[in-house]
């Protein structure tokens, strides 16, 4: 892999509009992303391996729950806060910006939201630490775009819950200590339980073979008759609404993530082509990849522009999940389009591990779908704008 | 021990420079600010006393409210407080007198400076702070232990090294060697959050003379393009050499 040599463009000045605090956040995370992260990821996602060693170090940068109060071992730092991290991780590499999502949006995120007091004391220090990794289960094998159609089940026992089913596709399940699981009750209402690692009947097999997110661990999650203490029952929110409060937070996440995807791709593609000389000339002198490059800069400086507003409205606790469908839904769909770009702006060094937009393009084909398909986005769009929902 | 490090606001090293006003003036628009590199091995080692033998750290610095993110990120980085002179620094004089100032009325021990900034490679503030403190000095320093009141320090000369004894009150203009590169720290979310309830004082200049004024400034002629020549044609890159560039 090359050395990092990352320049953020920024070509709306938008910095002006970041607080001083903002600014300090992300340039640390922008920091560690440059010295522990870009040179060592390559070399994980090639061998399809989550590089564990980083977990104290993402805790550290603040990744896992910037959002949650300092009360429960968060940074109570603000929705943008939380974006720029987002940002800059995944200017590493989106399957490390999985990781924290993952344990910020669905884990710490739903247990504050809708866990009890004696939950949060438990868990959310532990997590923000990353002494604790969690994961979440929705996603079952044959409901994907359709959660309200799961099968996982639970049923009171007396003194605990049974728990049966199965879920897939779920990001750090083969190492994490605990699960948020979403489960049908007897009467059929999705509630969150708190699985834990160790407990009888539950196991997290890895998934194998993907092409994306490879630093990313991805697995299953079994339960076959786990009995799960009634303790551990989320009490504050039954209903797919909750499930989709935590998708919302994530999704938001995603939205700047991706943005730190398409910088790093486009950077990289604007300095190649500057080096690159044929006919003669640099390769940046052909109005051919001029194009590229203009467009690229002009998509992520509206993709900027998107996130920082719905930062906003995130901050002021007004940004509806439709809002964050549409960023979510652009902005990824922006990176991926700018990553395959760019690859071909570097010509069959494009294709190499020597530079990280192939690994960026391959990751975000995971992004794109998961968190709400591209095509489910534009249906939550649709469905706001005519009043027609047209899913089923 | 109470300690002070002397933080200069310098243009990032991968900055594109110009300047404005017929030259005059650096053109600040667009530039990323950072922490002068010997200032930032100086903190380092400063929070490293901080850490095994409970000193207390301050920061300090002559600027305007522009600066002050740098600023932030030493108190992020571990620093106790910090100070800001409300003032344009255009002259290595007169920002050793403000800091001058600063320094007699905080009563530091040691006063930790760079030996040099990398903007405009004056070297001139930490010798002519010692000189109006009358405190001793150690100059381009690449180690330091303080042991009570004495101190020992390395520094480095053409060739070699030499090993110093002296004693507190001391300044120092220290360099890559008091901590490596690898020791340098980023600001991490329990210091950032710390930093936020953390005093950043300012505070307005004394009076002072500047002893120096910029009347011009010169880029470098921009690099030419490479021209390349066969291995094989040796006579004709000496013929280049001796008679296009004139070199041999
Ligand atoms: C690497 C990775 C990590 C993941 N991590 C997690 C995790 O941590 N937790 C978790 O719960 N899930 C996770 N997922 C699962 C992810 O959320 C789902 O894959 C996603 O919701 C899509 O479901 P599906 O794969 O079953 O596709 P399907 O729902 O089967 O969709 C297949 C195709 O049909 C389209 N489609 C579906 N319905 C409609 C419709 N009504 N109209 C038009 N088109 C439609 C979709 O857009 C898509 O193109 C992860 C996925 C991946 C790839
Ligand atoms: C128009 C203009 C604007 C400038 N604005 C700024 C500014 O906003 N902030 C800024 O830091 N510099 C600024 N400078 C740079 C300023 O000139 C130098 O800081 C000062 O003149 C000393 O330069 P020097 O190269 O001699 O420092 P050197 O003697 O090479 O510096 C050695 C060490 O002295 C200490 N030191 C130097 N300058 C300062 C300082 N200002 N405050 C605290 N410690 C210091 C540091 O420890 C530094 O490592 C500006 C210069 C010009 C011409």
């Amino acid at each position: 892999m090359k050395p990092d040599l990352f320049e953020a463009p920024d070509y709306y000045n938008l910095d002006d509009l970041f607080s001083e605090e903002h600014k300090l956040v992300r340039d640390a995370a922008r920091q560690w992303v440059k010295r522990d992260i870009s040179p060592i990821i390559e070399s994980y996602a090639q061998k399809a391996e989550f590089p564990k060693q980083i977990l104290g170090g993402l805790a550290e940068i603040g990744a896992f729950g910037p959002y949650i109060p300092e009360t429960y071992g968060g940074a109570g730092l603000d929705q943008i806060s939380y974006g720029l991290i987002m940002q800059e991780i995944e200017r590493g590499d989106s399957g490390v910006r999985s990781t924290a999502s993952v344990q910020s949006s669905l884990v710490m995120y739903p247990i504050y939201t809708y866990g009890s007091e004696e939950q949060r004391k438990k868990y959310l220090p532990k997590l923000a630490t990353g002494e604790l990794m969690g994961c979440f289960g929705l996603t079952e094998p044959n409901h994907g775009s359709n959660p309200s159609g799961m099968e996982t089940k639970f049923k009171d026992a007396g003194d605990h819950y049974l728990l049966n089913g199965a879920k897939l596709w779920i990001s750090n399940s083969p190492f994490a200590d605990i699960a948020v699981v979403w489960a049908k009750n007897e009467d059929g209402r999705i509630q969150g339980l708190i699985v834990e690692r160790g407990m009888d009947g539950f196991s997290t097999p890895e998934t194998h073979n993907k092409w994306s997110l490879r630093a990313s661990a991805t697995g299953e999650l079994i339960f076959d008759n786990v009995k799960v203490p009634k303790a551990n029952l989320l009490p504050g929110k039954s209903g797919l609404g909750a499930p989709l409060g935590c998708l919302d937070s994530a999704r938001y996440g995603i939205a700047w993530g991706a943005i730190g995807a398409a910088m790093d791709c486009y950077d990289t593609a604007l300095r190649y082509a500057k080096e690159r000389m044929q006919f003669g000339k640099p390769i940046a002198a052909f109005q051919l990849q001029q194009k590229k490059l203009a467009e690229m800069i002009t998509e992520i400086t509206k993709a900027q522009l998107l996130a920082f507003r719905l930062g906003q409205l995130k901050n002021e606790g007004k940004a509806t999940t439709q809002q964050i469908s549409m960023a979510k839904r652009n902005n990824v769909d922006m990176a991926l389009k700018i990553a395959r770009e760019a690859r071909q702006v570097l010509g069959a060094m494009g294709i190499t591990g020597d530079y990280s937009i192939m690994r960026h393009m391959m990751n975000l084909e995971s992004v794109i779908t998961y968190e709400g398909t591209h095509d489910i986005h534009l249906l939550i769009t649709g469905a706001d704008i005519t009043g027609i929902p047209a899913f089923t | 021990m109470k300690i002070l490090v002397c933080i200069s606001n310098v243009p990032d090293t991968t900055s594109k420079i110009n300047f404005t006003d017929g030259d005059t003036k650096f053109d600040a628009n667009g530039v990323q600010f950072v922490i002068n590199p010997n200032d930032e091995f100086g903190l380092t080692r400063a929070m490293w006393f901080k850490e095994k033998q409970g000193a207390t750290v301050h920061v300090a610095t002559v600027g305007e409210t522009t600066v002050e993110p740098t600023m932030r990120k030493a108190l992020a980085i571990g620093a106790d407080e910090a100070i800001r002179v409300n003032s344009v620094p255009t002259d290595g004089y007169f920002v050793a007198q403000q800091l001058a100032e600063v320094v007699k009325n905080g009563g530091y021990d040691l006063v930790i400076a760079g030996r040099e900034s990398i903007d405009y490679n004056g070297g001139m503030v930490p010798g002519i702070l010692a000189t109006l403190l009358g405190m001793n000095f150690v100059n381009t320093c690449t180690n330091l232990e303080v042991d009570g009141t004495n101190a020992t320090a390395i520094r480095e000369i053409d060739g070699g090294k030499e090993k110093i004894a002296t004693t507190l009150p001391l300044v120092i203009a220290g360099q890559k060697g008091l901590v490596e590169e690898s020791d340098l720290r980023i600001p991490n979310m329990r210091g950032i959050m710390m930093a936020r309830k953390k005093a950043l004082n300012v505070i307005e200049p004394i009076e002072a003379t500047k002893a120096t004024e910029d009347t011009k400034f010169e880029k470098p002629a921009p690099k030419g393009a490479v021209r390349l020549i066969d291995a094989e044609n040796i006579d004709e890159l000496i013929e280049l050499l001796h008679n296009e560039a004139k070199v041999i």
